[in-house]
């Protein structure tokens, strides 16, 4: 018997995407030059969220001709996102036979209470997390990775040191408590308590998580991976900067050598321009990304 | 008897389930990120991934040539999925780096995109008695196999998914993600009849 879609295969491809980088594209050139650069995967999109946050107005699912050029430009495999609570755009993504769905914080949400019901996908999903109550409702939903959010498009990885070293304090917290507590523990941070009593049991999510957020150069990528993060998401960090494919390139090797500062120094060296940062205090409350989803 | 050493490439992908395996039927794992770790190993896995980014990676780093020295040593060398693409000789003309060892053509992708990500039971006689279950992700297949090339299992339909020659061993699924170590220890017992090999002919 041959059973397709299964959890084991959604959950097993992204271990398959362990300490990797997946790159914001927007377009096959961009996607190629990813995958020249040893990406394990491609998100394909229309704007990176610094151009998102620069332009304002409402973020959509991209152009499925645009997906459907960037899959048929790599061998990698290749994700979209779709907005928060729009399962039509999931549906449509689907049937593009896009490689993971992004139900991302970084398009307008279309749905201000629900997630959507991932359970209902053959495709697997990825979602944003800021904290662990935040990472099992997702996973409860059925979503099979998880990325910690930092917040997008602003070059700084501030955000995402606070979501993952949030993530990774509540998870050793976990691990400590009686059996009563977690029950205590499930209500307040309104997760199930299924998934709350297998963390702590294991020690670690159920699922891989990556970093994403914010990250824009090699050193922010291996610090990511030393707070204990699987793999890294590199949105507009790499094609904002002075020089993508070289830029890109150094931060896969990061994540491979993330523990080796001396293999960090040496491809940290002359990378030309970086991203323009923002400071997260100036960014007006409305802007930011991060608080999207719940 | 002291624990083998296996190095298991650790340049991406889901190494760290490899090494569990491992650490669970006894043997001592070694993570292999630069050249320099493949020193005193009894045998090496190369672990499901992205057989693009691994192979730029082990060119960056120089590890193709002493991997491939490892392999020439008789030392035991097992591919899962992007490990079987590496270890191929022929991957019909896509242009990737890779150890050219396994004298198999595989094709990338075989089975289609994420979709059609799937798991089955295999029979598999010469690895156990009863079948293993498999899982299948983005994975490659084995399209034609060269002499002295032993095929360990198939699909109902006849795809070949498991080979191994000499001290070679290649699986298009991936066995550290099923929690059954029967194939881990079936790799195990060719590192011990190996270096028992090996001392017998050095000794």
């Amino acid at each position: 018997m041959v059973a397709k879609s299964t959890e084991l295969t959604k959950r097993g491809f992204a271990q398959q995407l362990k300490g990797g980088v997946i790159m914001d594209v927007i377009n096959a050139e961009q996607a190629k030059i990813a995958e020249e650069a040893g990406a394990v995967a491609v998100m394909a999109l229309e704007r990176v969220p610094a151009d998102i946050r620069a332009q304002g107005g409402v973020a959509r699912m991209s152009d499925p001709g645009l997906i459907q050029e960037i899959i048929e430009a790599v061998t990698i495999p290749v994700m979209a996102k779709a907005r928060i609570g729009h399962f039509v755009e999931a549906q449509i993504l689907e049937a593009l036979k896009v490689d993971y769905i992004d139900e991302s914080e970084v398009l307008t949400p279309a749905d201000e209470r629900h997630h959507i019901n991932k359970r209902e996908f053959r495709v697997p999903f990825v979602c944003g997390c800021r904290d662990i109550g935040e990472a099992l409702r997702r996973i409860g939903e059925g979503a099979s990775m998880i990325r910690t959010k930092g917040e997008a498009g602003t070059g700084n990885v501030v955000e995402a040191v606070r979501h993952a070293r949030s993530v990774f304090g509540s998870i050793r917290q976990m691990t400590t408590m009686s059996p009563d507590e977690l029950f205590a523990y499930a209500k307040d941070i309104q997760a199930p308590y299924d998934l709350v009593a297998e963390v702590a049991r294991e020690g670690r999510l159920p699922v891989v998580n990556f970093a994403a957020g914010g990250i824009a150069t090699p050193a922010d990528a291996a610090l990511m991976m030393q707070l204990g993060v699987d793999g890294v998401f590199v949105g507009s960090g790499i094609f904002k900067s002075g020089d993508p494919a070289r830029r890109a390139k150094a931060i896969v090797e990061a994540t491979t050598h993330y523990e080796d500062p001396r293999i960090l120094a040496e491809v940290s060296k002359g990378l030309g321009e970086p991203m323009v940062g923002i400071e997260i205090d100036a960014i007006p409350r409305a802007e930011l990304m991060a608080v999207r989803g719940w | 008897m002291s624990a083998k050493r296996i190095g298991v490439l650790a340049l991406q992908g889901d190494f760290k389930e490899h090494a569990k395996m491992l650490r669970e039927i006894g043997a001592e794992p070694v993570e292999v990120r630069r050249a320099e770790h493949l020193t005193d190993l009894d045998g090496l896995i190369i672990p499901g991934g992205e057989s693009t980014a691994i192979g730029k990676l082990l060119v960056s780093y120089q590890l193709l040539e002493p991997m491939k020295q490892l392999i020439s040593s008789g030392r035991p060398v097992w591919g899962t999925c992007a490990g079987l693409i590496l270890l191929a000789k022929d991957i019909g003309g896509l242009q990737q780096p890779l150890l050219c060892a396994l004298d198999v053509t595989v094709r990338r992708n075989a089975f289609g995109r994420q979709l059609d990500s799937f798991e089955t039971d295999i029979p598999m006689p010469e690895v156990a008695d009863e079948p293993l279950h498999a899982v299948f992700i983005r994975a490659p297949l084995v399209e034609s196999v060269g002499d002295g090339v032993q095929v360990l299992g198939t699909l109902e339909d006849g795809t070949i998914v498991a080979v191994r020659q000499g001290n070679l061993l290649g699986t298009s699924f991936h066995p550290e993600l099923t929690g059954d170590s029967r194939f881990h220890l079936y790799f195990l017992q060719m590192v011990e009849s190996g270096s028992a090999a090996f001392s017998a002919a050095h000794g």
